[in-house]
């Protein structure tokens, strides 16, 4: 067994993605990434085994690629409308307040960078809890103002009158936030192995609270690293983050 | 039962400029690739094009085709952005209607339900209604009074889908594991026109998959052509994968002017059977 001190950040990343998902039962866990892919495997191997989990395809399945079950594109966005759905997307730019941009960057209608475009975030973040993963935490994409809101944030929600979104967690590759703060902006929850606080806040584009105590994320233990491993024994988790 | 086999040409043929064409599949997977090949060479333009976007996209950009895109998004799924639709977007070149996955599929059910709208929670607090100033919101007139978006019914006069087997009358059968949206694309549409890698005897449908394989019934469909790699360079399973070696030398291609002048002359500038044949004499070279 290997020890878990040998851990790198990708996977301390693999577990902090795998906690965001703990709790939440027979739901659909969409990860977007591989490392928030890992984290959903991973959860669903050890604390959280009713999670549901697709093949990136059509298909339901097990950890060990088992069919259970059959999700086309369709039902998906069926399941969306119910809520039973829990998806860690990626972002090209957040806001404090969790509005999220994947579409394009710069002015709209002549973009100095066309992205993939809205996709499913305006209709995921309005109808069922929405994580974030940033594999490179940089104040260009944690900033203080998105060009265009796909995902929709707190305070875009609260203006327009509807439910407040339900953002669980962001997971970086230097730390794990979350919107806990009263006013829902985002707050630091603890900082990976070998980062410091001053080191998050430089490198995020807004000003970032920061409770008194701030705990070092968890790193997993030799069985949770092991697993990690075996789901990805070739190591590409290593080339995603920063 | 109406015969209902066409020539590609004889499906271009049916075309317009200007007319409001769906194209189904999902991204890089089961597009009708022969098809839009085919209107890539027409010189159709002036078209507004509705789907989920993929290579079809930024083909029938590429061939001047294209005035207005209706889509959530558009990628090559294994290459995440569409260098000729990037290129298109950041000159300007196309308008946009830009609608959250959902807002499709509401917009295709709207129409093949032939209701105006259909309401929806998605887009609400995000900027798809401030770049989309012509869509409304609508009032629920039962006692929770919600506002939602009233997605307009996205109306084609023409869908243009890709299957795994059809029969002479234009039954059409998928065989892979995500009929995406084709069976919606083809309710919206005045006209409906599949293409197919097999026509088989209707008798024979039944031997390729279960029942609920057979996503499409005659009743939807104006005329079916077969089109062997059809779908060709996006994914066709279980008949064939994507052809990534293939979409990589497009995506290659497509990043640079003199790069797709060739690409386009080897490929693109011949009829379907030229293109089948310039892809195997690569597939060939390359091997």
């Amino acid at each position: 067994m290997t020890g878990a001190s040998t851990a790198t950040i990708a996977e301390v990343c693999v577990l902090a993605c795998a906690q965001a998902w703990r709790g939440n039962g027979p739901i659909l866990a969409s990860p977007l990434g591989l490392i928030p892919s890992l984290g959903a495997r991973l959860a669903r191997l050890t604390f959280e085994p009713e999670l549901l989990i697709t093949d990136g395809e059509a298909m339901l399945v097990a950890p060990d690629e088992t069919v259970e079950g059959w999700l086309p594109y369709r039902d998906v966005l069926r399941l969306v409308a119910t809520g039973r759905r829990h998806m860690m997307m990626g972002a090209a730019q957040l806001d404090r307040y969790g509005n999220q941009n994947i579409s394009a960057i710069g002015d709209w209608a002549r973009p100095t960078a066309q992205l993939l475009g809205v996709r499913g975030a305006p209709g995921n973040t309005v109808n069922h809890a929405v994580s974030y993963w940033i594999p490179r935490h940089s104040p260009r994409v944690l900033v203080a103002r998105v060009d265009m809101v796909c995902g929709v944030g707190y305070d875009r929600a609260a203006a327009a009158g509807i439910s407040a979104p339900d953002l669980r967690v962001v997971v970086t590759d230097k730390a794990v936030l979350d919107f806990g703060s009263p006013d829902h902006s985002m707050r630091l929850r603890s900082v990976h192995p070998g980062v410091s606080v001053e080191q998050v806040r430089e490198l995020t584009g807004f000003p970032l609270g920061v409770p008194d105590d701030v705990p070092v994320t968890p790193v997993p233990t030799g069985g949770e690293l092991d697993l990690i491993r075996r789901l990805d024994p070739g190591g590409r988790r290593e080339a995603e983050v920063g | 039962m109406t015969d209902r086999v066409l020539g590609i040409d004889d499906v271009v043929g049916q075309l317009q400029p200007g007319m409001t064409i769906g194209v189904g599949g999902w991204g890089s997977r089961r597009k009708p690739m022969a098809l839009v090949r085919a209107i890539a060479r027409s010189g159709l333009s002036g078209l507004t094009v509705v789907c989920f976007g993929g290579p079809d996209v930024g083909l029938l950009i590429a061939a001047g085709c294209v005035k207005r895109l209706v889509t959530g998004f558009v990628t090559l799924d294994s290459i995440p952005l569409e260098p000729h639709y990037r290129r298109a977007r950041q000159n300007a070149a196309i308008e946009l209607t830009e609608l959250d996955e959902g807002m499709m599929q509401w917009g295709l059910l709207a129409a093949a339900q032939r209701l105006p709208f259909l309401p929806t929670k998605a887009g609400l607090g995000s900027d798809v209604l401030a770049v989309n100033p012509q869509l409304r919101t609508v009032r629920s007139p039962y006692a929770d009074g919600e506002e939602l978006v009233a997605v307009p019914a996205l109306r084609l006069d023409v869908a243009l889908v890709h299957m795994n087997r059809a029969d002479a009358g234009g039954n059409g059968q998928y065989l892979g594991p995500d009929p995406y949206f084709d069976d919606l694309f083809c309710l919206a549409a005045e006209q409906a026109f599949v293409s197919c890698e097999r026509i088989v005897p209707t008798a024979g449908l039944m031997d390729g998959g279960a029942a609920q394989s057979l996503l499409i019934n005659r009743a939807m469909v104006s005329g079916v052509v077969e089109t062997p790699g059809g779908a060709h360079f996006t994914s066709c399973v279980p008949d064939y994968g994507r052809d990534e070696a293939f979409q990589a030398e497009y995506a290659a291609a497509a990043g640079d002017e003199q790069a797709w002048a060739s690409f386009r002359a080897r490929y693109l500038d011949g009829d379907e059977a030229s293109y089948q044949h310039a892809v195997r004499a690569s597939g060939a070279e390359s091997r």
